[in-house]
C-alpha cells in the first residue's frame, strides 16, 4: 500500500486498472474507452496501464466503448469503462443491454449535468437516468470511497449470486479533479480480493449457445425475476464482500447506508455523495448545539437499502432528502423512491424533496440551515423546495 | 399459485456441440427465396473445409430472428445477438479476449444492410479503421426487411418501399468504396449465383488476419416482390449487367474483377421484381451507371491489379 495526493479520476482509474490486472490469470481484462469531461482522466489512466493480458480500444462514441467491453465480457474477461453526462446518456442503450445480459462490468460515472444548457459541474442527473436498468449504483463522496467502492464492484459484480453490472459514481471536480490523500492499495492484495473471474454464461468455441436472442414472455419474464432474486441478494452479498475487503485491505469500504447522528434523531437529512459531507458537520454542530438531528448517507442507491433506512429513522417525524438531480415533473430521484419505500409504513413521518446544487451549485452549510430551517416550520410535506434560487412568481403560475 | 400462474421454465438453453457442419441448421423459419439463408449456408461449408470455427456477433435483423426462439437457436455456433449499431464493437471485444487467450476461431460480423450502410456505420469504420481482427459479412438486400420493407441507403434509386411510395430518389451508397477507403486488407463482394467464386473468396478471407469486409447482394423476395424461385437468376442478372459487380480489394488499392459482363440488359432485373415500376426507372440512366461502374472498375483493376 502506498498513500498518494491524487485526483478521483486517478483514484477511479487505478481500481480499474489493478481490478483488469487481477484476472490475468484467468481470461484477461478488455474495454473500450472513450473520452468526456470530467472523466476523461480514468480512461487515459487506463489506456496507459501496463496490464499484462489485457487490450484497451479507444472507439469512436461511447455507445460503442461499452459495447466492446460487453464483448469481452460476453468472451470471459474482466470489463469495465467510464462516462459522464451526455456520454452516459449517448451510451444508454448498451448499459441498458449490459445489465439483461447479466454481464459484471464496471462503470464509473463522473456525475456531470445533462445538457443543455452546456454545463461540465456536478448533477447526478446522468446515472440517475439509468436507475431503472439491472445495474447497481452507488455514490461516493471521497477519493479513498471511489477507490475501494470500485475495486468491491468488480467482487460484488462477478458474485454467482448477483451477476449484475455496477455503476460507481462520484461528484463532478468536487472529487474527480480534487486531489486528497488516498491509499493505493498493492497488486498482491487487490490479487487476493478478486479471484479470476469465471462467467458462467460466456461464450464457449464448440458450444452453440445464442446469448440476447428471441425468448416468449414466459422466458422473459423469469430472465427479469431472475433479476428481481439477484437484487435481493445483493445486500447480503454486499455484507460479505465488505468484510472480506475489511480482512484484506484493513479498510472499512463503506456500508450501503452511512447514519450519522440519527439514533435519536427527530429530524433527518438524507444526502448522498459530496453533499453528504457538508450535511454532516452542518449535523455535528446543531448536534453540539442540543437538536435531534442527523444524518443518512446513501451509498447505494441501487438496489435501494429502503429497509436500512427504514431502521435507522425510526426516531424520526421529519426527513429532508437533499437531491442533486431533478426527474422533471416529479422532483427529486432519491426523495421519490425514498417517498414510495415509506407509504403506507410511517404516516407519522414527513418526507420533503429539496433540490440542492443542481447544475453544478455550491451546497453550502448555509444551504443545510435553510433545509432545516424549511423542515422544521412545516406542518406538512408539499412541492419539491427549490434551494438557491428564488422561485418568485414563476412557481405560481 | 393462481390460475394464471404457469411454473417457471427450468431447462437452460439447448448446449449442441457443433461437430455438424451445418452453421444454420434445419428447422428454421426464414422466407422461401432467402439469399441469406443460402450465405449461412455456404458460409458453415467455407469454415468446415477450412477445418475453422466462429462466433456469430448478429445485430437486429433478419438473421437473428434466423436464431428462433429461446432456449433453442438455430445456430450452431456460439451466437451474440448485439445491439443494432453495434456488432463491429462487440465483435472487437470478442475478437481481443480471443487473441489474448491465443485461441482459434474467427469472430464474424454478420449484419444486413441496415445495420451496415446506415445505423452501424460509424462503429464498422471505427473497427475498420483500428484493422480489427474480425470477418464482417453484410447480407444486402437493400431494405429494412425485419421491419416490413422500408428504404436503407442501400436501397436502390426506383425501388418502392413502405416509406418511398413513390420510388426512391437516391442512389444506393457504395459501401465497398466507403470500406476500401479504410485501406483494410480485404474487401470483396459475393453472389450466390457464383457460388465457386463466393466460396473462394470466402476460403481467402478467412486466411488473411486483420479486418475484412464482404459484400454479399441478398435477394428477398418478400421485400423485392419477387418469385422465392427467381431469386438467384436475379443477382446473377445484377452481377452480369453491372449492377452488382464482383470484385475484390486488396489493402484498399489492388482491386481484381471477378466476373465480365454477361450479355444481358438490366431491364430484366427491373422487370422482374414488382418494387421496380417501369414508369419509375430511368433505364438509360441505369444502363449508364452499370456501364460507368464497371469502367472505373476496369480501370482501378487495370491500373492497380491485385497481384497475389
Amino acid at each position: 500500500m502506498s498513500m498518494e495526493v491524487i485526483t478521483g479520476n486517478h483514484a477511479a482509474g487505478y481500481a480499474l486498472s489493478v481490478a483488469g490486472e487481477a484476472n490475468r490469470t484467468a481470461r484477461g481484462v478488455a474495454c473500450g474507452i472513450y473520452p468526456i469531461t470530467p472523466q476523461t482522466e480514468i480512461v487515459e489512466y487506463v489506456a496507459n496501464f501496463p496490464f499484462s493480458k489485457g487490450r484497451v480500444v479507444p472507439v469512436e462514441s461511447e455507445h460503442s466503448a461499452m459495447a466492446v467491453s460487453m464483448g469481452a465480457s460476453m468472451n470471459g474477461a474482466r470489463a469495465f469503462t467510464a462516462s459522464s453526462a451526455n456520454g452516459i446518456a449517448y451510451m444508454a442503450e448498451n448499459i441498458m443491454v449490459a445489465g439483461y445480459y447479466r454481464l459484471p462490468i464496471v462503470m464509473v460515472a463522473v456525475n456531470r449535468t445533462l445538457g443543455p444548457p452546456w454545463n461540465i459541474w456536478a448533477d447526478q442527473g446522468d446515472s440517475l437516468m439509468l436507475r431503472d436498468f439491472a445495474w447497481l449504483q452507488f455514490y461516493c463522496e471521497t477519493n479513498q470511497e471511489v477507490l475501494d467502492t470500485t475495486l468491491l464492484a468488480f467482487r460484488l459484480a462477478e458474485d454467482r449470486r448477483v451477476l449484475l453490472p455496477v455503476l460507481t459514481c462520484m461528484d463532478a471536480f468536487i472529487v474527480s479533479h480534487t486531489q486528497t490523500g488516498t491509499d493505493l492499495p498493492d497488486q498482491a492484495d487487490v490479487d487476493r480480493y478478486l479471484p479470476d473471474l469465471d462467467l458462467p454464461h460466456r461464450l464457449h468455441m464448440g458450444e452453440a449457445r445464442t446469448l440476447g436472442g428471441l425468448a416468449w414472455p414466459h422466458e422473459g419474464l423469469s430472465m427479469r425475476l431472475e433479476i428481481d432474486e439477484a437484487m435481493r441478494r445483493v445486500p447480503e452479498v454486499y455484507e460479505e464482500c465488505r468484510a472480506s475487503f475489511q480482512d484484506t485491505f484493513g479498510r472499512d469500504p463503506g456500508a450501503m447506508i452511512e447514519c450519522f447522528a440519527t439514533d435519536d434523531a427527530e429530524t433527518v437529512l438524507v444526502a448522498s455523495g459530496t453533499i453528504a459531507t457538508t450535511a454532516r458537520e452542518v449535523v455535528r454542530g446543531r448536534r453540539a448545539e442540543g437538536e435531534k438531528v442527523g444524518l443518512v448517507k446513501i451509498k447505494m442507491f441501487r438496489p435501494f437499502p429502503i429497509v436500512a433506512l427504514q431502521a435507522a429513522c425510526r426516531s424520526a417525524t421529519r426527513m429532508a432528502v437533499l437531491d442533486r438531480n431533478y426527474a422533471a415533473g416529479i422532483g427529486g430521484i432519491f426523495w421519490h423512491d425514498i417517498r414510495a419505500g415509506f407509504q403506507g409504513r410511517r404516516d407519522d413521518l414527513l418526507i420533503q424533496s429539496y433540490l440542492t446544487g443542481l447544475c453544478g451549485g455550491d451546497v453550502t452549510p448555509a444551504v443545510i440551515d435553510d433545509v432545516l430551517a424549511d423542515i422544521g416550520s412545516r406542518e406538512t410535506a408539499g412541492d419539491p423546495v427549490w434551494e438557491g434560487i428564488d422561485a418568485g412568481e414563476g412557481a405560481k403560475q | 399459485m393462481s390460475a394464471s400462474t404457469v411454473p417457471r421454465p427450468t431447462d437452460p438453453q439447448t448446449s449442441i456441440s457443433c461437430e455438424d457442419d451445418c452453421l444454420l441448421r434445419p428447422g428454421n423459419t426464414n422466407c422461401g427465396g432467402c439469399g441469406m439463408s443460402v450465405g449461412l449456408t455456404m458460409l458453415g461449408r467455407a469454415l468446415a473445409e477450412a477445418g475453422d470455427t466462429c462466433t456469430l456477433v448478429i445485430p437486429a435483423c433478419c438473421g437473428i430472428v434466423t436464431a428462433g426462439a429461446y432456449p433453442t437457436t438455430s445456430y450452431a455456433v456460439p451466437t451474440i445477438a448485439s445491439t443494432f449499431a453495434s456488432s463491429p464493437a462487440i465483435a472487437s471485444g470478442v475478437a481481443s479476449i480471443r487473441d489474448l487467450n491465443g485461441e482459434p476461431g474467427q469472430v464474424i460480423c454478420w449484419a444486413g444492410d441496415g445495420g451496415t450502410y446506415d445505423i452501424g456505420i460509424a462503429t464498422l469504420s471505427a473497427a475498420a479503421e483500428r484493422n480489427e481482427n474480425i470477418i464482417y459479412i453484410c447480407y444486402d438486400n437493400e431494405i429494412y426487411g425485419n421491419t416490413g420493407g422500408q428504404r436503407s441507403s442501400a436501397t436502390p434509386a426506383g425501388a418502392r418501399t413502405s416509406t418511398t411510395p413513390q420510388g426512391k430518389a437516391q442512389d444506393k451508397k457504395d459501401i465497398m468504396s466507403i470500406m476500401a477507403a479504410h485501406r483494410i486488407p480485404y474487401a470483396a463482394t459475393l453472389s450466390i449465383a457464383h457460388p465457386e467464386d463466393f466460396a473462394r473468396k470466402l476460403q481467402t478471407a478467412l486466411e488473411i488476419p486483420g479486418m475484412r469486409f464482404l459484400l454479399m447482394h441478398s435477394p428477398c423476395p418478400t421485400g423485392w416482390k419477387s418469385e422465392p424461385g427467381d431469386s438467384v437468376e436475379l443477382v446473377r442478372i445484377a452481377v452480369a449487367s453491372g449492377l452488382f459487380p464482383l470484385y475484390e480489394v486488396f489493402d484498399g488499392t489492388a482491386y481484381r474483377l471477378n466476373a465480365e459482363l454477361g450479355d444481358i440488359d438490366v431491364a430484366e432485373y427491373f422487370t422482374r421484381q414488382r418494387r421496380f415500376r417501369d414508369e419509375e426507372i430511368d433505364l438509360g440512366a441505369a444502363r449508364r451507371a452499370c456501364a460507368e461502374r464497371m469502367r472505373r472498375l476496369h480501370a482501378l483493376a487495370e491500373q492497380y491489379p491485385a497481384t497475389n
